[in-house]
């Protein structure tokens, strides 16, 4: 039984210039104890997706009535976009759904200690009494690899280095013991060595736990080294799924074998350097049919991909990709 | 053997940590007695993590950082400077020399002035050309090289995805035709499918007007396919530099070999090592 089901999720903004689509039926979910990486590049909406299964989209947002966003917790099922109340969310902001953010100095406010803001949230989300709270908070604190946790519970963010913020984030995100985390780029800013570190403890964590994580990145590197599954957005649409070990080795979708081409391996220094033609659609001349179809090198003007939008075809078990079934190459 | 391009001997920049009423604050070094070479059309990459002083390094070449001891010569055959010592004269005529192009190509170009008017600015700035018209060619004559689209030098840069306004930055910094270029995590705020394309106009750039690069990234495998030799800084000091593939197949320092077991691999059964290296902190100095 999945965690969190999403299904044909499409939103779309209220602008100025008219509604911009930034996610067009996007459909996964998230197993009990399993990491699922969205990979993307800017402008592919990851982020929307992953703020709009707590609602903290803005209010310009307007989700498609068949958009469904299911959470299955406790013997319970909750329709996350059926909650119209900022109240009925509230047991799943930082409750049973956690969320770690890029920029862990951003995230955390400047004037209150660190401790004071981890006590916090536990007051609202769990029945712990403040001592209790603290206790745990250090614990936790302690579990993430931070020395000296109740030197450090009564400091502020700014005492904290880089790698230490992004611990006690992670810390804080983990104390409510919540069904499912997402973690938007939260290596991003870190050194690599740092990064290291950081990609190390979420798994732990999640063994330990057992939750399910939206890991959202732009690095197909992490993703390899962390997700199970993974899924690759571009212009708001998935261009392929599947088990992480079969997508990196055998890319079915043209955007897929782009981005992988683009990387500079370490291994092969040899690999010349492929770029993906032309630059990102503005969200304003969104392309019709495949969205990718304008950059795909191997494109085959006026084929249906202009005009028609591919299903997901199954290329391999559980292995999907946005192709007409005419070119799909089963790789068996 | 044939003289570098840039010759820094025993660097050492350090800024001050806060006033005081009586005495000197203490300092803390950002780049500790560094030497290094630049060689004559050479792609030499400058790698560490943040707060490793590499920023620093290259703003001193640029005279753009305090130099508290040590040297940087330019000498490119025609024109020399102590960049530690010239006078505001020399330090004019070095800019058309060196040039910087930064990180963020959001932040880098003012949303004021078209394309044509940045790209055109530092000539103008500088007196390089004597007419409007002569301006004009130069300017499409880099943008073409930087494969800008010469309808679109009217346009302002809000206009442009971060792709094409690192084009326009690189063109701004190459107007004035400088033998040597600092690239600061030129590449480091873009997506990966933009990036190599970036990566290759900066290698294509290099050959056409023989320019010689301190291209600085905290990225290694960015590092490892652009350039010919490589420095790594750690807490402002040189750890190690030498020919880049020599670097990364045999490190010789255990801070070296750390940065490159954290990389992620893109194999997921290849696991990437947590480095085992006690982290120390700059030295200051009171």
């Amino acid at each position: 039984m999945s965690l969190i089901s999403v299904d044909n999720l499409s939103i779309r903004f209220r602008t100025d210039e008219g509604l911009i689509t930034a996610v067009e039926n996007v459909s996964f979910d998230i197993a009990p104890g399993e990491i699922l990486g969205l990979v993307g590049e800017s402008g592919s909406g990851k982020s929307v997706t992953a703020k709009a299964l707590m609602q903290l989209n803005g209010g310009n947002t307007v989700y498609d009535p068949a958009s469904r966003i299911t959470l299955r917790a406790d013997d319970r099922e909750i329709d996350v976009l059926g909650l119209k109340r900022e109240r009925d969310m509230e047991p799943i902001r930082g409750g049973m759904i956690s969320m770690i953010f890029q920029e862990p100095m951003a995230s955390f406010a400047p004037a209150l200690t660190v401790g004071k803001q981890m006590v916090e949230q536990l007051l609202i989300h769990t029945r712990m009494t403040k001592a209790e709270a603290k206790e745990h908070s250090i614990d936790m604190l302690d579990r993430v690899g931070i020395t000296e946790p109740a030197k450090r519970f009564d400091q502020y963010v700014f005492e904290f280095s880089g790698g230490m913020r992004q611990r006690a984030m992670i810390a804080m995100a983990l104390s409510t013991k919540p069904k499912l985390l997402i973690a938007d780029e939260p290596t991003t800013a870190l050194d690599v060595t740092i990064q290291a570190q950081v990609i190390d403890l979420m798994k732990g964590l999640v063994e330990e736990f057992g939750m399910g994580i939206l890991f959202i990145t732009h690095d197909l590197g992490v993703i390899a080294q962390t997700a199970d599954r993974v899924a690759v957005m571009y212009l708001g649409r998935i261009m392929e799924s599947g088990p992480v070990r079969d997508v990196i080795r055998h890319p079915a979708h043209a955007y897929t074998q782009g981005l992988l081409n683009a990387l500079p391996k370490l291994d092969d220094l040899d690999a010349p350097l492929t770029p993906i033609p032309g630059d990102i659609p503005s969200p304003l001349e969104r392309p019709s049919g495949c969205v990718f179809h304008t950059r795909n090198p191997n494109h085959v003007p006026g084929s249906r991909y202009e005009r028609e939008v591919p299903p997901m075809s199954e290329v391999a078990p559980g292995h999907f990709a946005a192709l007409f079934p005419e070119d799909v190459r089963r790789t068996a | 053997m044939t003289k570098p391009l840039i010759s820094v001997k025993n660097l050492t920049v350090a800024f001050p940590l806060g006033r005081r009423l009586i005495g000197t604050p203490p300092m803390v070094k950002a780049v500790d007695d560094v030497s290094l070479d630049i060689p004559k059309g050479s792609f030499v990459g400058l790698v560490g993590e943040s707060g490793s002083g590499k920023t620093t390094f290259g703003r001193a070449i640029l005279k753009a950082a305090p130099i508290t001891s040590g040297s940087i010569q330019y000498d490119d055959g025609k024109d020399s400077y102590d960049i530690g010592t010239m006078d505001r004269q020399q330090e004019r005529s070095f800019r058309r020399h060196a040039q910087l192009i930064f990180q963020d190509p959001y932040a880098a170009l003012s949303p004021r002035m078209t394309v044509r008017d940045i790209i055109a600015e530092p000539l103008e700035v500088m007196g390089l050309t004597k007419s409007r018209a002569e301006t004009d060619e130069r300017v499409r004559e880099i943008a073409a090289k930087c494969r800008l689209n010469l309808e679109h030098l009217r346009r302002f840069p809000h206009a442009f995805s971060g792709g094409q306004r690192q084009r326009i930055s690189i063109a701004r910094a190459l107007v004035t035709s400088p033998k040597f270029v600092v690239a600061d995590e030129s590449v480091a705020a873009l997506d990966v499918s933009i990036q190599a394309d970036i990566l290759n106009l900066l290698k294509q750039l290099q050959r056409d007007l023989d320019l010689t690069f301190l291209f600085i990234s905290h990225d290694l495998s960015v590092v490892a396919h652009v350039c010919d030799t490589v420095a790594v800084l750690y807490l402002g000091k040189l750890v190690e530099s030498g020919p880049t593939r020599e670097i990364f197949a045999n490190p010789q320092q255990d801070y070296t070999r750390s940065l490159l077991a954290a990389i992620p691999s893109l194999d997921p059964d290849r696991k990437s090592r947590i480095p085992e290296f006690e982290r120390g902190s700059l030295s200051i100095e009171s």
